[in-house]
């Protein structure tokens, strides 16, 4: 009696293995597709590498990390950066990421998965997400106009509109904290498309003259 | 033939399973927010659904009558798993809208009760038409819900835009909405099958 | 306070039956009298908390250490089945009792949408109480579930009464029954959106 659920059971989870493992790829594909989609959406720059990075930050009494993207160009110059942030909104986490230039002007944000209410809050993925596009938040307060700040929030949806700018705020000063590393500091490494061709040389040299001139 | 047909056809209309059965109601309310995802909801159980029917109708025989409700559950789950898997590499859109509904498959009343009463009885192929007949008559009211709520909420149907936003009328995409648009439709099903006596 | 937060949140703001849609079968079908009502709700709120305990630790001490999340669905609800069994056979010998007055209704709740649903929620999904975004604890969880099942509870006791009342009058031939309830539920779900934004 016992035996024929456990050979059921048995069987079942053999076969579940095997799809799990043919899929497997595929689904750690997907993510991997959402992140690129996610980073050029944010940071829409041509002719750039990216390096993976973590970013910490201290913000408001926690320590935080933050997955990030930097960029560098052909000459190892930081362009900017695609840091992922999330905070907590009416239904659940928001993930989204931001896109920094170099001195801080947000270039693009993108909602990466949300929880919120369908039609109000969901609708920070339209015209409300793209008013922080090219402001610089050294001039531009991260926090809704109820609360003194100048980003503008959905109608009913305060809760949504405030976790959507408290995400770019702590991305912003994470990002602000760590910049100093990454301006001067290119990685040694840089694979840019074209490794295999001769002018990989001269960039080396390049780079390493740029840093002995620090 | 036509007892086949019969089995077929009478999950679509005479014994669909939510509206006159009334099983299945949690995913009922919860993807029917637009047409799509209520289509996507109920081609997802179908699936389950057919492949469940079937194989409980072949392994009859092997599963003994006490542990039966484990055993089936057994085989629905893995199913489930099976689907939940393939959405989640090949369908991801659909697979994080639909969410936690996918794994909740497993406890349709449709697909247990199916099993229950049709599959551990009967031979495949006919299991295989009671599933299918039933899936799609799932299906069927599903986008019906999904197109009515999605209408007067969104002002679209299947992702076309056709009315303008400001004759949205919120309610129907949130909770609410979900409750009162179904209890009309089986309302209006309801007053078809008493005419029909 | 966290917890106090995370009782208020589940059994008002995210009520499992009018917010999440977890737990409709049951909600309509013992909805007809507050007599079934109460013992519908006293099961589950015994079945949901001892359920999510012991899918959490299952999930935190044997799937995750092993690699073996994508069998959470099946693990799950065999774990839920076994465990209503067990209930059933645990009560039948201590309580008689009780054992009749809730036996009856333990079985329908291992395909009680609401259990599966927070069995996976609580493993699945950050929630931001107590400010940064995180999985929830075990405490957190139990806390989670009893909040929920006590949602459950209220919405059908209230329910029960309604409907109570509903019968003695006469709705349209059509309304009768199922979908006169589902109106009236879309209402109190209706009057529950209110709440939102309290926590």
């Amino acid at each position: 009696m016992v035996v024929a659920l456990l050979v059921i059971t048995a069987v079942s989870g053999g076969v579940l293995g095997l799809v799990y493992g043919m899929t497997k790829d595929a689904i750690a594909e997907v993510d991997q597709k959402k992140n690129e989609a996610a980073i050029k959406a944010v940071l829409p720059l041509e002719n750039v590498t990216y390096v993976a990075d973590t970013l910490k930050y201290n913000y408001e009494g926690v320590d935080m990390t933050f997955p990030c993207n930097l960029a560098y160009d052909a000459n190892g110059n930081f362009q900017g950066a695609a840091v992922k942030t999330n905070e907590g909104g009416f239904g659940g986490k928001i993930d989204m990421m931001v896109g920094f230039a170099a001195d801080g002007t947000i270039k693009g944000t993108s909602v990466l998965s949300h929880s919120e209410t369908p039609g109000l809050g969901a609708n920070m993925t339209g015209k409300f997400k793209d008013q922080f596009v090219d402001k610089n938040p050294a001039n531009y307060k991260l926090t809704v106009t109820k609360d003194g700040g100048d980003v503008d929030a959905i109608t009913a949806a305060t809760i949504t509109s405030r976790a959507f700018s408290k995400a770019v705020d702590k991305a912003y000063k994470a990002f602000e904290a760590n910049k100093a590393q990454f301006m001067n500091n290119a990685p040694v490494e840089i694979v840019t498309p074209d490794a295999d061709v001769a002018p990989a040389e001269e960039n080396n040299e390049t780079m390493e003259g740029g840093q002995d001139n620090e | 033939m036509s007892n086949n047909l019969q089995t077929f056809t009478k999950g679509l209309v005479k014994e669909n399973p939510i509206l006159v059965l009334l099983l299945g109601c949690c995913p009922t309310l919860a993807t029917t927010t637009s047409a799509i995802n209520g289509m996507s909801m109920g081609l997802a159980t179908t699936f389950v659904l057919v492949l469940s029917n079937i194989f409980i109708s072949l392994l009859k025989g092997f599963i003994p009558d006490k542990v039966r409700i484990p055993c089936f559950i057994v085989v629905i789950a893995s199913f489930v798993t099976l689907v939940q898997l393939l959405m989640q590499a090949y369908v991801p859109d659909i697979y994080e809208t639909l969410g936690l509904f996918i794994p909740l498959i497993v406890v349709n009343c449709i697909v247990l009760g199916r099993a229950e009463a049709f599959a551990s009885k009967n031979p495949v192929f006919p299991s295989l038409l009671d599933g299918l007949g039933m899936g799609l008559g799932f299906t069927l009211a599903l986008t019906l819900l999904g197109c009515i709520r999605e209408f007067l909420g969104s002002g679209s149907i299947f992702g076309l835009t056709i009315l303008p936003e400001t004759a949205n009328i919120l309610v129907f995409i949130l909770p609410p909405g979900a409750f009162i648009c179904l209890g009309f439709v089986i309302a209006i099903v309801n007053k078809f099958k008493k005419e029909s006596h | 306070m966290k917890y106090l937060i995370i009782i208020l949140s589940t059994i008002l703001v995210n009520n499992v039956i009018f917010s999440q849609f977890l737990g409709i079968c049951p909600f309509l079908g013992t909805s007809k009298k507050t007599s079934t009502a109460v013992g519908m709700s006293a099961a589950v709120i015994f079945v949901l908390t001892l359920a999510t305990l012991v899918t959490w630790l299952t999930n935190r001490y044997i799937l995750i250490p092993l690699n073996l999340t994508f069998l959470q669905t099946i693990a799950f609800i065999l774990i839920i089945a076994a465990l209503v069994q067990m209930v059933e056979i645990i009560l039948k010998k201590i309580s008689p009792a009780l054992y009749t007055a809730l036996g009856v209704f333990l079985p329908l709740i291992t395909t009680n949408c609401a259990v599966l649903g927070v069995s996976l929620t609580v493993v699945s999904k950050e929630f931001n109480y107590g400010g940064v975004a995180h999985m929830l604890s075990l405490g957190e969880s139990i806390v989670y579930a009893v909040g929920i099942a006590l949602g459950f509870s209220m919405a059908l006791i209230i329910f029960a009464g309604i409907r109570e009342h509903i019968d003695l009058m006469e709705p349209p031939k059509g309304m009768k029954g199922t979908p006169i309830a589902l109106i009236t539920a879309g209402i109190l779900a209706l009057a529950f959106m209110g709440f939102t934004g309290i926590v």
